[in-house]
Parts: C-alpha cells; sequence; structure tokens
C-alpha cells in the first residue's frame, strides 16, 4: 500500500528541518509507522525516493531500533515491561495473564487482529510498575483486573 | 533542599505564564543581559555541577571545552533518552516543569555560543514529547527562543528529536550517531565531541536534569549551588525509587544523604515490612549494595568508597524475598537484548552470561560457572566499545562478589532456593 498523500507531505516537510537530510530518516520512520502500522518495505522505498537517500540507509536505521514493527501487528500492540522494576512487582504474571486470556504467545497477535503481546525493555516509569505500554498510552500499576478493564475500553475504542 | 522540584506544588507549573509568574526566565534575562558567556560558564563552573546522567563530568569545564571561534557552528544536545532500568526523573522533569528545561538549554546555548539545539527524547516519551513540543512553541511565540531573544542579538531554536528503543542511544557518541540518521551504535573517542560531534561541530551533550540546574544556578550564583551538598557532588540530586518500596516514586534530597534516610524516610520503607536485602542505587549499571550499605551517602565519592555508583541514582529495592540470581538474570537479559552489536567482547559476552545464569536459576548449573561468570564479566569491563559492556558486567559481578552463598546453594540444590514468588510477586500476591 503505497504512504498517504498526508505522510508524504510531512516526511518532505522532515526533510527540511535538519541540518542533514539523513537526521529525517528517523522521524520519516515513525511518520511511515503512523500511515502504515509498521514499517513496510514499500513504505521505506518512498522514504529513501523523498529524502535522496539510498535504501540500505534507511532500512538499516528502521532495523536498529525495536520500536519499529518490520510486519504487520495488531491494531492495539501490549508492551509489558520485563525489566527488574517492573519484574519485582510482578510483570510476569501479567504477561502469562495476558497470555492465557487471549489465547496467544508473546510475539503472536490474536486471530482477530486487535491484540499482539509483546515484552519490552524498561519503559522508564518504574515508580508505576508494573507497567504496560499500549499506543500513545502508558498503563501503570497494573493488576489483571486493571488489565480486563484496558482490555475491555481497548476493544470498544476499536469497535467505534 | 528543592532546586528542581521546587514548583512542584504549583498548580499548572507546567503552563509557562505561571512558570513566570514564578519567575520563570529571569535567569535567561540575567544571563543575556548581565552577565558574559564566559561569565556563565564560570558560574557554572564554581557551582561545582557535575552530570547527572550518570558519569558525573563537571558541566562547567565541558562547556569550557567548546572552541570560541564564532565561526564554527556548534550543537547543544540535551539527552532525554532515559533507558536506564530504574529511572524515571527526567520524564517528571520534562512533564511537570517543560519551561525549567528550555530555560536551561537556552543559558546554555547562550553560553557556548550556540545557536540550535536538540533535546533527544526516547521513542516511548510520546506525551513528554509532545509536552515539550508545545512549551517550546509557546517560548517561541513569547520570545524566549527565536530571533533577537528578549532584544538581544541572541538566536536560538530548539527542536524534539525522538528515538525509537534503543537503550545504546542514552549513550552520547551513539546518541549523535541516532540523531544524524545513522544506526544507533557508539563513536570512537577522540574526537571528543566537544571537537568533532554532531555533524562534525563541537557538542555539548548534558542529561536533562544538568541543564535543568542551570537557571537556578544563574539566579542564585554558582556559590549558593555549592553550598548545598557535599564538597565535591554538590547541590541536589533526584533519586527514582522503585521496587520493593512503599511509596516509590521520584524525591530530590541534598547530596551525601544517607540511603538510610531515602529508602526508609522517603520512600517508606520496604514493602510489606520486610528486611531490605539488596538495592541498586544508580540504575542497573551499576554495583549493587546490601543492607550494610546503608549509611552510605548518596554521593559521587561515596557510592564510589562503598564500592558502587551514583550513576543516574535509579534505585532498584530488592527485599529478603528476592532471589538475587533471578534478579541478575533479569539484568543481563536487558544487557543482551540491548547490546548494539558492535565489538565483539560485549555482543558475546552478555549472551553467554545469560545463558550461564539461566541454567544456575534452572538447577542445571555447575559449580564452576560462578567463576567463570566473574571471569567473563571481567573480560567484557574495560574490554568493550562503550560503557554499555561495562555495565552489563556490573550486575555480575557484584552479585557473586556479596550473595555468593546464593549462587552456590541454587548449584549445589540444583535450582532455586526460594519459595513461590522468589520475590517476583504482584503486589499484594
Amino acid at each position: 500500500m503505497k504512504i498517504s498523500g498526508e505522510a508524504q507531505r510531512r516526511i518532505l516537510d522532515a526533510k527540511t528541518r535538519y541540518p542533514s537530510r539523513s537526521s529525517a530518516i528517523l522521524p520519516a520512520l515513525h511518520i511511515l509507522e503512523e500511515d502504515q502500522g509498521y514499517v513496510t518495505e514499500e513504505g521505506m522505498a518512498e522514504i529513501a525516493g523523498l529524502l535522496d537517500m539510498p535504501m540500505s540507509d534507511v532500512g538499516g536505521v528502521a532495523s536498529f531500533y525495536s520500536m519499529f514493527m518490520q510486519r504487520p501487528s495488531g491494531t492495539y500492540r501490549l508492551d509489558v515491561c520485563r525489566t527488574l522494576s517492573c519484574a519485582l512487582l510482578g510483570s510476569e504474571h501479567l504477561v502469562d495473564y495476558l497470555s492465557e486470556k487471549l489465547g496467544i504467545k508473546v510475539g503472536e497477535t490474536t486471530p482477530d487482529g486487535l491484540f499482539t503481546l509483546r515484552t519490552v525493555e524498561c519503559l522508564g516509569d518504574c515508580g508505576k510498575a508494573p507497567v504496560m505500554m499500549a499506543g500513545d498510552t502508558y498503563y501503570e500499576d497494573l493488576t489483571p483486573e486493571k488489565l480486563d478493564a484496558i482490555l475491555d475500553d481497548l476493544r470498544r475504542k476499536a469497535e467505534a | 533542599m528543592r532546586i528542581l522540584f521546587k514548583h512542584l506544588d504549583v498548580p499548572d507549573i507546567d503552563d509557562m505564564d505561571v512558570y513566570i509568574r514564578e519567575g520563570g526566565y529571569k535567569a535567561l534575562e540575567k544571563a543575556l543581559k548581565e552577565m558574559s558567556p564566559d561569565g556563565v560558564i564560570q558560574a557554572v563552573t564554581k557551582s561545582g555541577l557535575r552530570g547527572r546522567g550518570g558519569a558525573g563530568f563537571p558541566t562547567g569545564k565541558k562547556w569550557a571545552f567548546i572552541p570560541k571561534d564564532p565561526s564554527l557552528k556548534k550543537y547543544l544536545c540535551c539527552n532525554a533518552d532515559e533507558s536506564e532500568p530504574g529511572t524515571f526523573k527526567d520524564r517528571e522533569l520534562i512533564v511537570r516543569n517543560p519551561h525549567q528545561l528550555i530555560e536551561g538549554m537556552a543559558i546554555c546555548c547562550y553560553a557556548i555560543g550556540s545557536e540550535r539545539a536538540f533535546i533527544y527524547i526516547r521513542g516511548e516519551y510520546i506525551e513528554p514529547a509532545r509536552k515539550m513540543e508545545q512549551a517550546i512553541a509557546k517560548a517561541s511565540n513569547r520570545g524566549f527562543l527565536g530571533e533577537r531573544i528578549l532584544g538581544t542579538d541572541f538566536n536560538l531554536q530548539i527542536q524534539v528529536y525522538r528515538g525509537a528503543g534503543a537503550y545504546i542511544c542514552g549513550e552520547e557518541s551513539a546518541l549523535l550517531n541516532s540523531l544524524e540518521g545513522i544506526r544507533g551504535e557508539p563513536r570512537l573517542r577522540p574526537p571528543f565531541p566537544a571537537i568533532k560531534g554532531l555533524y562534525e561541530s563541537p557538542t555539548v551533550i548534558n542529561n536533562v536534569e544538568t541543564l535543568a540546574n542551570v537557571p537556578h544556578i544563574v539566579l542564585n550564583g554558582g556559590e549558593w549551588f555549592a553550598s548545598i551538598g557535599t564538597e565535591k557532588s554538590t547541590g541536589t540530586k533526584v533519586v527514582s525509587m522503585s521496587g520493593h518500596v512503599n511509596n516509590p516514586g521520584n524525591y530530590e534530597v541534598d547530596m551525601g544523604t544517607p540511603v538510610r534516610e531515602i529508602i526508609f524516610e522517603h520512600a517508606g520503607g520496604i514493602l510489606g515490612g520486610k528486611r531490605l536485602k539488596a538495592y541498586v542505587p544508580g540504575g542497573s549499571s551499576v554495583p549493587m549494595l546490601t543492607e550494610k550499605h546503608l549509611d552510605v551517602g548518596l554521593d559521587f565519592e561515596s557510592m564510589l568508597a562503598a564500592g558502587s555508583m551514583l550513576g543516574s541514582a535509579g534505585f532498584m529495592v530488592m527485599n529478603e524475598d528476592t532471589c538475587i540470581v533471578r534478579a541478575t538474570l533479569n539484568m543481563a537479559r536487558f544487557y543482551a537484548h540491548e547490546s548494539c552489536g558492535k565489538c565483539t567482547p560485549c555482543r558475546e559476552g552478555t549472551s553467554w552470561m545469560v545463558e550461564m545464569l539461566e541454567s544456575i536459576e534452572e538447577g542445571t548449573g555447575k559449580m564452576g560457572y560462578i567463576d567463570r561468570l566473574v571471569d567473563i564479566a571481567n573480560n567484557i569491563n574495560g574490554r568493550s566499545f562503550c560503557a554499555l559492556g561495562d555495565a552489563s558486567a556490573m550486575p555480575v559481578l557484584s552479585s557473586i562478589e556479596h550473595f555468593r552463598d546464593e549462587y552456590e546453594t541454587h548449584v549445589s540444590e540444583r535450582g532455586c532456593p526460594f519459595a513461590g514468588d522468589r520475590g517476583f510477586a504482584l503486589r499484594g500476591g
């Protein structure tokens, strides 16, 4: 799928915003992911064209960072922190709970395409551990009960 | 004493008008209209302020390294990557009081002769990045940023630059690569960033907390700041408290405050009334300490003397139920995941350590693994390309130093001797 005109415009804008064109690659990848849901091959080729950069430079940057998904994922990525402060307050239990409830393993997506379950390293919100990020939102001080409510809420949002 | 958090009780201090009403941007005005760039650097040098990102390098000295040649472009990069496990202070400093940081950055740029600055913020901090962008737009509209700031001939543009999930980009030379649009791997030094940094130009890289201190130093003087804390570690430190404590969160304390006071008074003591077993005082990259080290002062020198480091002052606290092998394995996994793969000792060594810790925790480890772990860690430490390798060795070396008997029990009993959750339970669970 080609990236939207709006995304193209934003990428061209990013191209002018830094002392060097290459600095626009990372912002462009964020724009691409927002537009397509993940960093598609086709989209990266378009970025390379828009920025006059070799495709290998764009792909090299994309593969370096853990936030960029290189394949389709669910509407909501449930990124549960597994690093020490969250782990000490039971984040592994929460991963197991989500895995069982959604019927998927870590790294998998639910058959309805709604949720992808992932574990991630420290999200920088350890004072509110255990923490999960879904979309732009941090969910804090998590318990299994809170997760139930969050999943219901996200399902409703997806239907709306 | 509260310096950075002194406005925390003021409602809407994140609003520029409220910030101005509380004396905000007075320091910038004072710097631009009453002080020379060198005068600002001298005040910061006199204050004794040292980098709050972990390394503790004297800030004034760092700024003074920047060449004075006006024909050279210079840059400031504010390091808001904050990916050190257990650290969440910069997030709060940004969200709660973004203009304090902008003011500090503007004063720094004036001092080093820079007209362009970036805030490199970790990709997951979407809300803080938005907040920062809004604050920058407001400050620009009001003439605190942009062209001819406050009627002087000083110009400055600040831009937010988002990372995308890579611990290594908090390392300053990797941060520069990331910002330049290449893979965020660390650079060989020299040349140091002060000479050849961002886009081959002289560059200062400072942590959020470091820069947020600057307006207060300019307003109240270097001597005032130097009178707070200890002789060599001046000012205050924001500590991030997490893990098995009753009141996790950020607390600003004077440098030198005893750890006992921080854990048991500020953070409300150990969760569930349990005993303290171990704490990591500066993010997972520094050696862990134990119950024996509760009277250590929170400052660069005291932490070093106790066998650890101040680091970012991100405390991860573990209670008596915690299996140290499992906690160490957790930290080892972090480094194995985050190693950028550029150099062999770190790329290979971090994975080997994970494998050996896993087998010890699962009960298939041999007694010889314990010394082997020490050997691997010592061969990464000091032999890797950047500080990530050294950091990965710290949890392993310090946990074996303080809890060797626990490792041995794992091996002799063929498995983890701790019951149930081994200290990794849900709260109340």
